[in-house]
């Protein structure tokens, strides 16, 4: 089952919901709030989420959209889910690492790696 | 030379945003510098719009780039009160680490050469040199 919910695209695999971000610059105070509610509503939908966010299509990616993670992350844990990250490149990755947040979020480097760890 | 002052409006931001990124690309930075460039200009006018100007439309934010053959300055000013960045809680501390906020000033300290502020607080003035690329690479995944 595949659905377009405004910029992400969400698929469910087995008890995994892999979201794709499709916004090649997610930079924008407006996109990341919308962004953020898309995944929160998510979240909340039912306990124990197990998510999957792609981020093969994401150029950059400013510290309010880090911040938006860390919110959903909290979020995630709170209602005994998994929030797991993927295909981040290079350069965004290394934002990670310079805020210390690869020590925060569980990231992966593909989608099939993403889905098991979410799943495990 | 870009010298303007813009509205207190994200949308304005973003379009000054790409007219220096344009200069960067015909100057010939490469990939990794204009990252730099563009993370840190847009961290600053975050900063300028939202924490200095409150969004309010009347105000104004002043941005001078200079995209020069072998280093780009940008200056960011806003019509704000001022803040201390000392001032500003290191959001790598463990007790700050899952904090939502605090980033951007630490981003664009680590992806740009220099970074100072005026004794206002209101002016960021940030250097990249060319082809210095991102901060490190190791460890990724």
């Amino acid at each position: 089952m595949e659905e377009q919910a405004s910029r992400l695209k969400v698929l469910k695999t087995g008890d995994v919901t892999i979201v794709e971000l499709t916004d090649r610059k997610i930079l924008d105070e407006m996109i990341i709030s919308q962004i953020g509610e898309t995944l929160s509503d998510i979240i909340a939908e039912s306990d124990g989420v197990r998510l999957v966010l792609d981020f093969t299509s994401v150029d950059h990616m400013s510290s309010s959209a880090l911040s938006m993670l860390i919110t959903l992350n909290k979020r995630a844990r709170q209602s005994n889910g998994r929030l797991v990250l993927c295909n981040i490149s290079p350069p965004i990755y290394e934002a990670f690492t310079i805020t210390r947040l690869n020590e925060v979020f569980k990231t992966c480097a593909d989608r099939s790696e993403a889905v098991a760890e979410a799943s495990s | 030379m870009i010298d303007k002052s813009i509205p207190t409006d994200l949308t304005a931001a973003r379009r000054l945003t790409e007219e220096i990124l344009s200069l960067t690309v015909a100057s010939g930075y490469n990939e990794d510098d204009r990252f730099a460039i563009r993370l840190s200009l847009e961290e600053a006018l975050i900063n300028a719009i939202k924490h200095g100007n409150n969004f309010e439309p009347a105000k104004k934010v002043r941005v001078s780039a200079d995209v020069g053959a072998k280093q780009t300055t940008i200056t960011v000013c806003d019509e704000g009160a001022g803040f201390n960045p000392a001032s500003v809680p290191d959001p790598t501390t463990d007790e700050n680490l899952e904090k939502p906020s605090g980033r951007g000033i630490m981003l664009m300290r680590a992806y740009m050469d220099e970074v100072s502020y005026n004794d206002h607080g209101n002016e960021v003035r940030m250097t990249k040199r060319r082809c210095t690329g991102l901060p490190h690479l190791a460890g990724h995944n």
